[in-house]
């Protein structure tokens, strides 16, 4: 177990001086909200108290993020030994994990790291030799979104219902079983023992100004290469589409990629240039987040877009406070009518009071945060906002009540496949037969349609558009 | 007591340290709405959003229900952007609320509707689809519509306060979240023993008493004899219903009332009280003369009945046997008094005015009937007879003091006064009881050590001509199961335990007028801690104003056993005024 280098400099320091070190290398928290992770901890170090606790956040609720995953399964023992330095900065004596259940491959490695840990003597009494002593226990999640929220973990963790808490007192005061406790995300662990090792200045030698070493993020959606990436800090957009995500398939053009989840927001061409970091993300309206970036191209709209993260957004509101147990649904509501081409401009002023008040008022970040797609969408795309509201069309043909399927008649060879494969029987053949062809040409009766698209895939001759 | 300073809108007070800047504010004379915010946190969920105000060193708008006053701290509860936030917290709430308020028995005192005038919420904002809701009307206690409820969590957290039982929580999450029993059963389908303490702080007409008002009514119109009958905690809140001071005992009004509303007769149920006494006493005493079965536990609260009966059944025996004084009463209405009158008991109906929900439990079970004739029809609590008084178009506080009809049932000694606080049945008993051992009066009457107004547990030894009683008192389950664990264990050292289903006993039951500072505030700041104290105050001083303070010396009492019942606990009080207790399933099959 030479891997636990990190530990054993850290154990030979006295814990002001890890926390230093923590404080010195810029760690940020890479579970959302990039708070500088030595700050935390010295909040904790700062509360006196016998018992305090340290817990590994690895609930990793983002639809399509899987960063904590990688980790948990590829290298346990880093995390927990991000977590035993972290225990040992702020004289805590046990740690816990929370990971959800469905990760079944990354819970089972971890089970196994623990032990394997527990039986070689890393954890328990005296480790190392030291007085520092430590242990970890495993809790499952049962992959709630809103357990991922630090306050509503802390009472999963105790078999509460997982509702946040409101703060102060804050956890690193009144956290687990009202002790003090420090939350952090797996990467942020996984990060540490790196640091003690190899020193803070080898860290910060990577990053920008304000955000250092590197973050991995999910790359999903409208590129060529998915999947997870892990680059410096400061890596603009455009290396992360382009050069590392192979740019986007058919030829088709960017339209703006989603960072920071259901939480954050949309980033349009203009912003490709700019440098990944936690601030910058911020000041350009979105949030690096848990590391979700999805991509869209020009067959994305970005109404839906809106309303597929506030459709997350309403199941996974916890219920409790009023603003986004309500709110949240309210506005799913004027999305959706949006969509169905029933929106009105009131709805659209409508929506933005809303987002405002759900913003403010909530209790915990997830409300909070709700309306970040809705105000991005609004802010980078009002004119199709406009076209769903004022002329009853989605320019990305994406709304089904408000685009049609139609069959070009000069294109169309009058084969019928498509016919056959219609699940409404609402494609005939037509009276026109294009200029060297030999059959009529098929047409749909768009009032039966049901715009399942079955058509537009059976046809070999490109003859069927949405419009 | 160490101090800050802080400004309200610019102008500078000096506040307790430790304060939230809900309480701060009202000190300081500010009133700010909020709804889930309850009794110095016993809810503080900080959930409803209602409450927030600007405060300086704070990101954004902070809620005062529990965020922290700090030295220097300036707040502004009236700028705009507090202003707005508070409005639409409560436009939110609006939108997915069942706005039939004319229908609503809680118009008046609701809450919502008050924070809605305050923060000037818009009817028609943010409108959109309801969540599903549910009703439950199967309890004969308490009436649960979720199509009325906020999700404050105030319910829940009194009950867990109250009786560590747990009954309600949230089901579902997000815009499908509502409260109920677990599995969205009927109060009737699980432990809950309808104390009403959740009715007592719900801020909105989502839970309720199961009102028996229609029944009075059918009674009158149908031409019975309805004869009313009062308990004592009534008198002592009834008042606060017409905007006298907590702890007002309004007795007189009261009796003058029910005349006006067309009762027969109107009884004192402290007859029944001092009846309880003669025969709970005569029991103490044979089981502890004869080796039954101690420690004897009282048996007039059914919030505390139902406990039993769910929770602890393998402790039935230790209850007494008594009927409660109402239900006794109630028996001797439909036999003796129906004799002496030449009524027959199919055309009596009996009303009791109760400060407790639990009763209208009590009154429904096959236990609580004499050769099949119920002994009450009808159970009405404080806050019924208030909406009865209003919607008969009574002005209550101009009505003159009366007195209770006096007839056959029409004395009471302070004794039974005292039943409706925690420890005021045991201090009635041990009042008999030491004149049974001793044949003699105690000289110094008031037993103090048992007196109190608060949840928790008393314990007291009494040296009654060298025979020590050890006693104990216990209100709300969350102490009494210490008590009742202990005599599980075998560990029990006492003799007789008085147990009361809601904190403090009846003063504060469940039936009880609603106590929100946001309707009084005339009141002071506390007055959410110390209403239990002024009502029971009430209680004490009605008691010392009483000549006869002992109910074996109460002469309809004597005279009621002479020409009647023959001796307490006879085989015809057996027949009347005792009862008996079964154990039941907590979930039973639905
Ligand atoms: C709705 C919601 C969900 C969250 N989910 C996660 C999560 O799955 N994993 C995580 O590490 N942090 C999550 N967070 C952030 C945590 O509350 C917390 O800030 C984080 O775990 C702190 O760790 P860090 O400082 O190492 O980032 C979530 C926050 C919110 C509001
Ligand atoms: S903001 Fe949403 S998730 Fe957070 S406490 Fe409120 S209802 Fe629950
Ligand atoms: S009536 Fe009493 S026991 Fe039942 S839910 Fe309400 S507080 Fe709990
Ligand atoms: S039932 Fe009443 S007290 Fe309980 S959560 Fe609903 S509104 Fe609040």
């Amino acid at each position: 177990m030479g891997a636990f280098q990190g530990l054993k400099r850290a154990l030979s320091m006295d814990r002001q001086a890890v926390i230093d070190e923590v404080l010195a290398s810029g760690l940020r928290g890479r579970g959302g909200a990039g708070f500088p992770t030595g700050r935390k901890w010295q909040f904790a170090y700062g509360s006196q108290s016998d018992t305090k606790y340290v817990v590994c956040n690895g609930d990793e609720g983002d639809p399509g993020a899987f960063m904590d995953r990688s980790i948990l399964e590829g290298n346990p023992l880093a995390v927990i030994e991000g977590m035993m330095i972290a225990g040992y900065a702020i004289g805590a004596q046990n740690g816990y994990f929370y990971v959800r259940a469905e990760y079944p491959i990354a819970v089972n490695r971890l089970r196994k790291a623990i032990a394997q840990a527990r039986e070689v003597g890393l954890l328990g009494e005296n480790i190392l030799g030291t007085d520092f002593s430590f242990d970890c226990h495993l809790r499952l999640g049962a992959g709630a979104f809103v357990c991922g929220e630090e306050t509503a973990l802390l009472n999963s963790l105790e078999g509460k219902r997982g509702m946040p808490r409101p703060r102060p007192p804050f956890p690193a005061v009144k956290g687990l079983w009202g002790q003090p406790t420090i939350i952090n995300n797996v990467e942020t662990l996984a990060c540490v023992p790196y640091i003690l090792r190899e020193g803070a200045g080898e860290f910060a030698s990577v990053g920008t100004e304000r955000s250092k070493g590197t973050k991995v993020f999910a790359l999903g959606g409208k590129v060529n290469n998915v999947g997870l990436v892990e680059v410096p800090m400061g890596t603009t957009l455009r290396e992360l589409i382009y050069d590392i995500g192979g740019g986007i398939p058919n030829g088709k053009k960017f339209k703006a990629i989603q960072t920071g989840g259901p939480s954050g927001g949309c980033l349009t061409e203009e912003f490709l240039d700019e440098p990944i970091d936690f601030d910058n993300l911020v000041a350009k309206g979105s949030m690096m987040g848990s590391g979700g970036a999805i991509v869209m191209d020009e067959d994305n709209c970005m109404v839906d877009v809106a309303k597929f993260y506030m459709e997350f957004i309403c199941d996974e509101s916890c219920g409790k406070c009023t603003p986004c147990r309500i709110g949240t649904k309210r506005m799913l509501e004027i999305l959706t009518k949006i969509t169905e081409g029933k929106g009105t401009m009131h709805d659209l002023e409508e929506l933005e009071e809303l987002s405002d008040t759900v913003k403010t008022n909530s209790l915990c970040a997830l409300g909070q945060t709700s309306a970040n797609p809705i105000n991005s969408t609004i802010a980078h795309f009002k004119d199709e906002y406009i076209a769903h509201i004022v002329d009853k069309k989605c320019p990305a043909h994406v709304c089904k009540s408000l685009m049609e399927y139609h069959i070009d008649p000069d294109k169309c060879i009058g084969c019928g496949k498509c016919a056959k494969g219609c699940p409404a029987n609402c494609i005939e053949r037509s009276d026109y037969t294009a200029p060297g062809h030999k059959l009529a040409s098929m047409k749909i009766n768009t009032q039966e349609c049901l715009k399942c698209g079955n058509c537009i895939s059976s046809c070999k001759f490109n003859a069927i558009e949405k419009r | 007591m160490s101090t800050v300073n802080i400004k309200i809108e610019g102008i500078p007070y000096q506040v307790e340290n430790g304060l939230t800047i809900l309480e701060a504010a009202k000190a300081c004379g500010y009133e700010i709405p909020s709804l889930c915010a309850f009794n110095h946190g016993e809810c503080n969920a900080a959930s409803c959003r209602v409450c927030l105000v600007e405060a300086t060193g704070a990101r954004g708008l902070v809620a005062s229900c529990v965020y922290p006053v700090a030295e220097g701290m300036e707040i502004k509860i009236s700028s705009q952007k507090a202003v707005e936030a508070r409005r639409r917290s409560v436009e939110l709430l609006l939108s997915n609320h069942n706005k039939n308020c004319q229908q609503c028995d809680k118009n008046g005192q609701c809450e919502l509707l008050h924070v809605a005038n305050v923060t000037g919420a818009r009817d028609d904002a943010f409108a959109g689809v309801h969540s599903e809701t549910y009703l439950d009307t199967l309890a004969p206690g308490l009436v649960r519509d979720t199509s009325k409820c906020i999700l404050c969590g105030r319910c829940i957290a009194r009950c867990n306060n109250a009786h560590a039982l747990g009954i309600l929580g949230f089901e579902n999450r997000g815009f499908k979240t509502f409260v109920s029993p677990a599995q969205n059963r009927s109060f009737a389908e699980s432990p809950c023993i309808q104390c009403g303490q959740c009715v007592n702080v719900c801020p909105t007409g989502a839970l309720m008493e199961h009102s028996e008002i229609g029944l009075v009514d059918a009674a009158f119109r149908a031409g019975k004899h309805v004869i009313v009958q009062a308990a004592p905690a009534v008198r002592a809140a009834l008042g606060e219903e017409f905007g006298y001071p907590v702890g007002t005992p309004v007795t007189g009004k009261m009796i003058a009332a029910l005349r006006r509303l067309g009762f027969e007769r109107v009884y004192d149920v402290n007859f029944g009280a001092d009846l309880t006494i003669m025969e709970e006493g005569t029991e103490l005493l044979h089981r502890l003369t004869e080796g039954g079965t101690l420690p004897m536990i009282t048996s007039c609260s059914p919030g505390w009945v139902n406990y039993a009966e769910l929770q602890y059944g393998d402790l039935l025996p230790h209850l007494s046997t008594c009927k409660s004084p109402h239900q006794m009463q109630g028996a001797i209405i439909k036999s003796y008094w129906a004799k002496e009158k030449g009524i027959a008991p199919e055309d009596i109906f009996v009303v009791s005015v109760m400060p407790c929900i639990a009763k209208k439990y009590e009154e429904k079970r096959e236990q609580e009937k004499v050769n099949n004739i119920p002994d009450v029809d009808a159970v009405i609590t404080t806050r019924e007879l208030a909406r009865m008084i209003r919607k008969s178009g009574i002005l209550f506080n101009r009505l003159p003091d009366e007195e209770w009809d006096q007839d056959i049932m029409g004395d009471y000694s302070g004794a039974g006064v005292i039943f409706g606080v925690t420890g005021g049945v045991m201090e009635a008993a041990l009042r008999t009881v030491y004149f049974k051992l001793t044949g003699k009066e105690k000289e110094e009457i008031v037993f103090t050590e048992v007196r109190g107004h608060e949840a928790g547990i008393r314990e007291a030894s009494i040296d009654i001509n060298g025979t020590t009683v050890n006693v104990a008192i216990a209100s709300g389950m969350r102490s009494a199961r210490v008590l009742l664990d202990e005599i599980r264990a075998g560990k029990s050292k006492y003799q007789f335990i008085e147990i009361m289903g809601c904190p403090g006993g009846c003063i504060n039951g469940g039936g009880q007028p609603y106590v929100r500072s946001c309707f009084l505030p005339e009141e002071d700041d506390n007055i959410l801690d110390t209403y239990k104290e002024k009502r029971a105050q009430a209680l004490y001083s009605e008691d010392e104003r009483q000549v006869i303070r002992q109910s074996h010396n109460n002469p309809q009492i004597i005279e009621l056993y002479e020409k009647y019942l023959g001796e307490p606990n006879s085989h015809l009080a057996h027949e009347l005024l005792h009862t008996s207790y079964a154990a039941r399933e907590k979930f039973p099959e639905k």
